[in-house]
């Protein structure tokens, strides 16, 4: 397999399988997921709790391995790497939004959105700046020195959001963005998600139990029981 | 990531927890400046010894009551009353290649001097006293050969003792009693000062040894003969004459042990580094323990750390911290935590060191090499005790890290 079939896919994944041992019993979280996410895709998932939404996040984030099957990311195999290589391609290539922000309390905006370019040995000055450029265009730039308790939950995953493009990745996975914050903020982010998929490319993939959230989006996949049961354009 | 980074990182997250970054650098702290402190003392000691003994100069020979085990285990030495007054005069009298022989007694007492009184030593000896013990007069005399022999009430004041009992004026031609005799000073010594040790050598009264045997304490036996050879040379040649004639005149047979124990400058040097290089070790090894235990404090709170900052550990892995970069960070925090501690107990242990010499008059010599030992040791025990708690952050499961609470 590779990217070179006339479309250029950012996911492909065939028969992803995930299964977690609970003692004796089995979770299969995932049941053999195949599916293909085109590069510029502003894309949905949706389904039930415990469905495997937040499993497949991880796996095609690179946050974890699957048991079986295969994962290709900008046609490359990566479901086999050692956790270094894994962590490089999540610096590299991944941005993620999460449900409760994740942001390090004890650090500035600007500390947190240069966070990814510090593990990728930029320099000081460009770690700032392009911090900066950021945050600026989350519309942030008047509080980069803010700390994320003296934010609104809104303005904390715009910070998020910016950690998350900082580093221009091919694909940004948002598991929940929207879960903790009200509709107006709420229609910001996703406001945002539009913008950068517009006018950067990036590909966008939004875990997200709100229809009209998913309603904002090209496309939704549906999940049931570790399945893929559905896909609306 | 550069160490700059590194550092930055590590600085801020010690700095956000002062008081527990103070806390748990005391160990090392305590135990950096114990080492630096043992090792001053230690040190200032030996020099002590070595310039005290290099001042009595390398002639002199000592014979001392008790004997030495073949293993060097001492065995009473000193406790035993096998040296008379008699053996000092044989000495003199048939061990060629002798400059001087001071045979000496001693004694503690009150001396009175009309409304003053000094509690000193007093010590018995012959006219040769100055000589051997590189001793001598500031006023007056030392007593002679006549008032040996005619266990003459004279006395020779220390300066220390002169100083007390006549603050007023010169002390020769008064009487002091000692032990309810009545003694004629007839001279003061020249002052030395403190030894190495912090003891007042100008704290004594020399009297006649025949006076301090018989009218004082009326023991039989003598605590020391010192003989000073003609040269270094024939310091040999004294010690085995010595032992000869003792052995002979004390009556010992080809199986029973000496029961004094004749010694050079040389041995007494030896034996006496060999006791500072004993406490040397004793000390090493308390404060070895203490830094252990800093260490053992350093890895506690880093676990602590570890687990409080678990969801940062996963965070930062999220965005493509490598397991290096997270074990780095943990490491570094700790190293500082420890450096930082090897610090303030390196100048903690400079102070306490000159304190002491300051407290107990001690001569004390903080080494540059001690201060580098503590220093790069501190540092060992922050990557040694630091590794296991890093080691654990960096193999964190990212996931189960980001979802923990
Ligand atoms: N670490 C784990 N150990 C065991 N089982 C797990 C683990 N993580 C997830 N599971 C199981 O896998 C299944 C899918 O979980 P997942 O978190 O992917 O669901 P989800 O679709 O994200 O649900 P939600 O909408 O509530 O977030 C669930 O049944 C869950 O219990
Ligand atoms: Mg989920």
């Amino acid at each position: 397999m590779d990217a070179s079939g006339g479309h250029d896919l950012v996911i492909q994944t065939r028969d992803l399988t995930k299964i977690y041992r609970m003692g004796e019993v089995e979770v299969a979280a995932l049941n053999g997921v195949s599916v293909e996410i085109a590069r510029g895709e502003f894309l949905s998932i949706m389904g039930h709790s415990g469905s495997g939404k937040s499993t497949f996040m991880n796996l095609i984030g690179c946050l974890d391995r699957p048991t079986s099957g295969i994962y290709l990311l900008e046609g490359r195999d990566v479901s086999r790497l050692s956790s270094d290589q894994l962590a490089e391609v999540r610096n590299r290539s991944i941005g993620f939004v999460f449900q409760g922000f994740n942001l390090l309390p004890k650090q500035t905006a600007l500390q947190n959105v240069e966070l990814p370019l510090l593990y990728a040995g930029a320099a000081p000055e460009e770690r700032r700046r392009r911090a900066q450029e950021a945050l600026r265009a989350v519309g942030l730039e008047s509080r980069l020195a803010h700390r994320p308790r003296e934010m609104s939950g809104g303005q904390q995953q715009r910070v998020a959001i910016a950690r998350a493009f900082v580093s221009e990745p091919a694909l940004i996975l948002a598991d929940e963005p929207t879960g903790n914050l009200d509709t107006k903020s709420s229609d910001e982010v996703m406001e945002i998600f539009r913008e950068l998929n517009r006018t950067h490319g990036i590909t966008i993939v939004v875990v997200t139990h709100e229809s009209d959230v998913a309603a904002k989006t090209q496309r939704t996949i549906v999940f049931r029981d570790g399945r893929i049961v559905e896909t609306a354009a | 990531m550069n160490s700059a980074a590194l550092f930055g990182v590590a600085w801020s997250a010690l700095k956000q927890n002062a008081m527990r970054s103070l806390l748990t650098m005391l160990g090392v702290i305590i135990g950096v400046s114990a080492v630096i402190t043992s090792m001053a003392i230690g040190t200032g000691a030996r020099a002590a010894v070595a310039e005290q003994l290099q001042r009595l100069g390398s002639n002199l020979v000592v014979v001392v009551p008790g004997s030495i085990t073949s293993n060097g285990v001492r065995l009473g030495l000193g406790a035993q009353q096998s040296l008379k007054l008699d053996d000092a005069t044989a000495i003199a009298r048939s061990v060629p290649e002798i400059a001087a022989v001071a045979p000496q007694a001693n004694t503690n007492a009150q001396v009175v001097a009309g409304n003053q009184n000094w509690y000193t030593s007093v010590v018995g000896s012959l006219p040769s006293w100055p000589a051997v013990a590189s001793w001598s007069i500031a006023q007056g005399r030392f007593f002679d050969a006549g008032d040996v022999a005619a266990m003459a009430k004279v006395a020779v004041l220390g300066n220390t003792v002169a100083t007390n009992l006549f603050p007023e004026g010169s002390a020769v031609g008064h009487t002091v009693i000692v032990k309810n005799v009545p003694f004629r000073v007839v001279g003061v010594l020249a002052s030395k000062g403190q030894s190495g040790f912090g003891r007042d050598q100008d704290d004594q009264v020399v009297v006649p040894i025949t006076a301090l045997m018989m009218r004082l304490t009326g023991q039989t036996w003598i605590s020391s003969i010192a003989i000073s050879a003609q040269s270094p040379d024939a310091v040999d040649s004294v010690v085995s004459s010595t032992q000869a004639l003792l052995r002979l005149r004390h009556h010992l047979t080809v199986q029973s042990p000496d029961d004094f124990s004749v010694r050079n400058i040389a041995n007494i040097q030896q034996a006496a580094s060999e006791t500072s290089r004993i406490q040397s070790l004793l000390l090493a090894a308390v404060a070895a323990v203490s830094l252990i235990v800093g260490g053992i404090g350093i890895m506690n709170i880093m676990l602590v750390s570890v687990t409080e900052r678990t969801r940062e550990i996963g965070i930062r892995m999220a965005v493509g911290a490598k397991e290096r970069h997270i074990l780095l960070q943990f490491l570094v925090e700790a190293m500082t935590l420890a450096c930082i501690g090897g610090v303030i107990g390196v100048a903690l242990g400079i102070g306490s060191s000159y304190l002491t010499s300051h407290l107990a008059g001690w001569q004390v010599i903080v080494s540059p090499s001690s201060i580098a030992i503590s220093f790069i040791f501190s540092a060992l025990i922050g990557i040694l005790f630091g590794f296991y708690p890093a080691q654990r952050a960096a193999h964190l499961n990212p996931i189960e890290a980001l979802r923990h609470e």
